[in-house]
C-alpha cells in the first residue's frame, strides 16, 4: 500500500543522499519524490511516497527519524490531505487530430504551453487520479515525452508541519 | 583568530580530550602542526589507521568516555572505514576527524581524494564536512554531542585543507544547535508501570541484558532491579560484565553460542524484559522460532530498535539507566498487590544448570585446550583487568570462560566481527586505563590483521598482555566447515601451530617489536607464562599459546533454526520443556 510521508529536514549538504540511502538500504523503494523549500529559511520539505505495508513503514519512519537532519515526520492521511502532481506532456498532433488533444485538454483544464505544427506541449496539475486519466485519453495521439513532479501534499486545515518546530 | 586546525585543537581541548590516536599525511598536517605543541592531549601514533580507529573503540568502550581517532584523507581515510562501521554496529562513541583535500578541488580527484562523508554516511550516527574555519567548533561540539548522547555511535568530522590552514575568529557556541536531534531520555510513566505489573505477574519471567546496559552506565541500576526482583538474568555478548557473573541470578550469556540455561531460559520464557539489546540474530536464532510463549517488554533508547524485530508488547523508549530506577520502584508497587512467584521456574532453571555447566573436553590430540588457556588467564589476572577479544573462536571462549564482574571489562566487536580488533582496542584500553592490566585475547588469524600496533605499543610505552590462542587456522571457520561442509576445511589452515612451518614465528615477530615474547605448547607451562606477563610492565607482553586446532565452540545452536536447536556438544542436543 502506498504511504505519502512528509518530511520537514534541515537545508544541508547531502541531506538527499542521506534521506534516499537510508530507503535503498534498507530496501524500500522510493515511488516519488518531491523536494523544495518551506517558508523558514533553512527548512526543506521533502514528500516521498512509498509502497509497503504497516510494520516496515513504521520502522522506515523510525529509521528516518535518526538521520540527524530529519527535523520532523508525518504521515499524511489521504482523507484530510490536498495532494497535487504536475506532468508536462508532449503529445504528437497533425491536422486531423489537434482539435480533439485541445478538447481533451479542456476538459481536464489541463493547459497547452508549447504549440508546435507537429506537437503540444500540455500541463497538467490534480491528484494522480486525474493525471493518469488524461495520459489514458492522451495515448492514442502518441506520447512522445513526459516530465513528471513528484506528489506533492499538504494537510488541510489550519494545522501546520512547521507549528511545534516554530515553538521549540 | 585561530587558524581552522588551531580552532580543532582548541575544540579538543574544551571537550576535554586526553587522548587521540592518528597518523598524519598530506591533507591533514596543519592540524598536526597543531597537534605536536599540545601539553594537554597526547597523539599516539599508529602504523595503520585502522588500529587507530580499534584503539579509539577500546579506549571508548574501557570508559565510556569518546575515542578520538585521526586520519588523512583518502586511503587514510578509508583505512578508519572498517573501525568506524565496528563502532556503529556496537554502538562506541567514536570521534574520526579526517583532512580532505582542499575545498577548490574537492570533486575533480585529486590526489588523495575520496568523498569519505559519503562513503561513511551508512555507518555513522552522523558525519560533517566542514569547508570554512569558523564552523570548525560548531561542528566539533555538535559531533561530539551527537557521539556521546543517546544511543551513542561514531561521528566523522571531514576538515578540508583550506580550512584547517584559514583564520577565523573561535566562536564556541552557547548550545548544541541540533533541531533534529532529540534523544528520548526519560521514559512514560505508563508503559514502566504495565512493564512492572507483567513482571509481577509472571512466571517465567527473563531480564535479556544487552549491551545498551554497559553504554547506559547502569549496571548499579540493573543489579538492584534483577535483585528486588529475583527474575533470571542473561547477559548478551556485548553485555558481558554489565551483571555479575558471581550473582546467583545469572544464568550466563544467551544466543548461538550461549549457555544452555540462558538459551532455554528465553526459549522457555513467558515474559522477556530486554533492556538495552537489540534481538540480534545471534541471540534468537530463527526469529519465528525464538521464545515462542514470552510476552516483550522492550527498553530502549533508540526507538528503531523497538519492535524492529520482535513485536514488543510493551515498548519502552528512554535511557535504561532511568528506566530501571522507575520499574523498580513499579515493581514495588505492583508485587504488593500481586506477590511475584518463580520457584517453579527457578526449579527448572537450577535442573538446567545443574546438568548443562558451561565446560569442555580435553583435545584427544594432546595439544593444550584452548579454553584452559583462556580460562587460566581470567582466573590468574581476575575481574577488575580488562579483556579485548578479537574475533572467532576465542572471542566466544573469552565470553564464556573469563568471569566478568564489572561492565567495561569485556571489549570486542559483536556486531561487526571484526577481526584484528584485539590488539589495537587493547592497547586503546591500556592508555584510557594505565592502572589496570589489559590482555588481548587473539586468535593466530586476528592477530596477523592488526599485529603491527605492537610496535605503536612498545614505542609508547603501553605494556599490554597479548594471548595468541594458536590454532593454526581461521578457527571458527574451520569448525563451521568440520560441522556443515562434511570437514572440508577450505583455505582456513594458516600453518602457524603444530607442526607447521610456523610462518611467521610468532615469538620471534613479538621480539622483534621489541615485546616480551613466550611460547607455551604444555599445560604445565600455562600458568607460569601468564604470571611472568602479569608481572611485566615495561613492554608488551605476547604469548603464543600453541594449542588444538580440533577444539569446538559449545555450546551451539546452528545457524537458520531455532533456539530450541540448541546443542551442548556435538549430536548432543538437551531435552527441553515442550508444551
Amino acid at each position: 500500500m502506498s504511504h505519502v510521508l512528509s518530511l520537514l529536514v534541515e537545508d544541508k549538504p547531502g541531506l538527499l543522499a542521506r534521506v534516499a540511502g537510508l530507503f535503498a538500504r534498507r530496501g524500500f523503494n522510493i515511488e516519488s519524490l518531491a523536494v523544495g523549500k518551506t517558508e523558514i529559511a533553512g527548512l526543506s520539505r521533502i514528500t516521498v511516497v512509498v509502497d509497503v505495508e504497516q510494520a516496515p513503514l513504521e520502522q522506515v519512519t523510525k529509521q528516518l527519524n535518526k538521520l540527524v537532519n530529519v527535523v520532523k515526520i508525518v504521515e499524511l492521511d489521504p482523507t484530510q490531505t490536498v495532494e497535487r502532481e504536475h506532468m508536462l506532456i508532449k503529445v504528437r498532433v497533425d491536422n486531423s487530430t489537434r482539435s480533439q488533444v485541445l478538447e481533451a485538454t479542456n476538459l481536464f483544464r489541463a493547459r497547452i504551453v508549447d504549440v508546435a505544427t507537429d506537437a503540444l506541449v500540455i500541463e497538467v496539475t490534480g491528484d494522480t487520479a486525474k493525471v493518469q486519466a488524461l495520459l489514458r485519453v492522451l495515448e492514442p495521439f502518441g506520447i512522445k515525452e513526459i516530465a513528471q513532479s513528484g506528489l506533492l501534499a499538504i494537510g488541510r486545515g489550519a494545522k501546520s508541519i512547521t507549528d511545534r518546530v516554530l515553538k521549540n | 583568530m585561530l587558524t581552522g586546525s588551531g580552532a580543532i585543537l582548541r575544540s579538543l581541548e574544551i571537550l576535554g580530550i586526553t587522548d587521540v590516536f592518528g597518523l598524519p599525511g598530506g591533507a591533514i598536517m596543519p592540524f598536526y602542526d597543531e597537534l605536536m605543541s599540545s601539553p594537554s592531549i597526547r597523539h599516539i601514533l599508529v602504523r595503520h589507521e585502522q588500529g587507530a580507529g580499534h584503539a579509539a573503540e577500546g579506549y571508548a568502550s574501557s570508559t565510556g568516555k569518546v575515542g578520538v581517532a585521526i586520519a588523512t584523507s583518502g586511503p587514510g581515510a578509508t583505512n578508519l572505514v572498517t573501525a568506524i562501521a565496528d563502532a556503529h554496529m556496537d554502538s562506541v562513541p567514536l570521534l574520526a576527524i579526517t583532512g580532505q583535500v582542499f575545498s577548490t578541488v574537492m570533486g575533480t580527484d585529486a590526489f588523495q581524494e575520496v568523498d569519505i562523508v559519503g562513503i561513511t554516511m551508512p555507518i555513522t550516527k552522523h558525519s560533517f564536512l566542514v569547508r570554512r574555519a569558523e564552523d570548525v567548533p560548531g561542528v566539533l561540539q555538535a559531533a561530539y554531542h551527537i557521539a556521546t548522547t543517546g544511543r551513542p555511535g561514531p561521528v566523522l568530522v571531514d576538515v578540508t585543507k583550506d580550512a584547517q590552514q584559514n583564520v577565523a575568529p573561535f566562536v564556541w557556541p552557547a548550545a548544541v544547535d541540533l533541531p533534529g536531534y532529540r534523544p528520548v531520555i526519560k521514559a512514560h510513566g505508563k508503559q514502566v508501570q504495565a512493564a512492572a505489573k507483567m513482571l509481577a505477574r509472571a512466571k517465567r519471567p527473563v531480564l535479556y541484558v544487552g549491551g545498551g546496559v554497559i553504554r547506559a552506565d547502569a549496571s548499579k541500576e540493573l543489579l538492584e532491579f534483577a535483585e528486588l526482583s529475583g527474575a533470571p538474568v542473561v547477559t548478551t555478548l556485548m553485555a558481558r560484565g554489565a551483571f555479575p557473573d558471581s550473582n546467583t541470578l545469572h544464568l550466563g550469556m544467551p544466543g548461538m553460542h550461549g549457555s544452555v540455561p540462558a538459551v532455554l531460559a528465553l526459549q522457555e520464557s513467558d515474559l522477556i524484559i530486554a533492556l538495552g539489546a537489540r534481538f540480534d540474530d545471534r541471540v534468537t536464532g530463527k526469529p519465528s522460532e525464538f521464545a515462542p510463549d514470552a510476552e516483550v517488554v522492550h527498553v530502549d533508547i533508540d526507538p528503531a530498535e523497538i519492535s524492529k524485530i520482535r513485536t514488543a508488547d510493551v515498548p519502552i523508549v528512554g535511557d535504561v539507566k532511568e528506566v530501571l530506577v522507575d520499574l523498580a520502584a513499579s515493581f514495588v508497587t505492583a508485587s504488593a498487590s500481586h506477590a511475584p512467584d518463580y520457584a517453579t521456574w527457578w526449579a527448572r532453571l537450577e535442573e538446567l544448570r545443574e546438568r548443562y555447566p558451561l565446560g569442555y573436553d580435553e583435545p584427544t590430540d594432546g595439544l593444550l585446550a584452548p579454553q584452559y588457556v583462556i580460562e587460566r588467564i581470567g582466573q590468574l589476572t581476575g575481574p577488575e583487568a580488562i579483556y579485548a577479544a578479537g574475533v572467532g573462536q576465542h572471542q566466544m571462549w573469552a565470553a564464556q570462560f573469563i568471569k566478568y564482574e564489572r561492565p567495561n571489562s569485556f571489549l570486542n566487536s559483536g556486531g561487526a566481527g571484526t577481526m584484528g580488533y584485539g590488539v589495537p582496542a587493547a592497547m586503546g584500553a591500556k592508555v584510557a586505563n594505565p592502572d589496570r592490566t589489559v590482555w588481548a585475547i587473539d586468535g593466530d588469524g586476528c592477530f596477523q590483521m592488526t599485529n603491527q600496533e605492537l610496535a605503536t605499543a612498545t614505542i609508547n610505552n603501553i605494556p599490554i598482555k597479548v594471548a595468541i590462542i594458536n590454532n593454526s587456522s581461521l578457527g571458527m571457520v574451520r569448525q563451521w566447515q568440520t560441522l556443515f561442509y562434511n570437514g572440508r576445511h577450505s583455505f582456513t589452515d594458516l600453518n602457524t601451530g603444530h607442526d607447521t612451518a610456523m610462518i611467521p614465528d610468532f615469538v620471534k615477530l613479538a621480539d622483534a617489536y621489541g615485546a616480551l615474547a613466550i611460547r607455551v605448547t604444555k599445560k604445565e607451562e600455562v600458568d607460569a607464562a601468564i604470571a611472568l606477563a602479569n608481572e611485566t610492565n615495561d613492554r608488551p607482553v605476547v604469548i603464543d599459546f600453541i594449542v588444538s586446532a580440533d577444539a569446538m565452540v559449545w555450546p551451539m545452536v546452528p545457524q537458520g533454526v531455532g533456539n530450541s536447536s540448541v546443542q551442548y556438544a556435538r549430536e548432543h542436543a538437551p531435552e527441553w520443556e515442550e508444551e
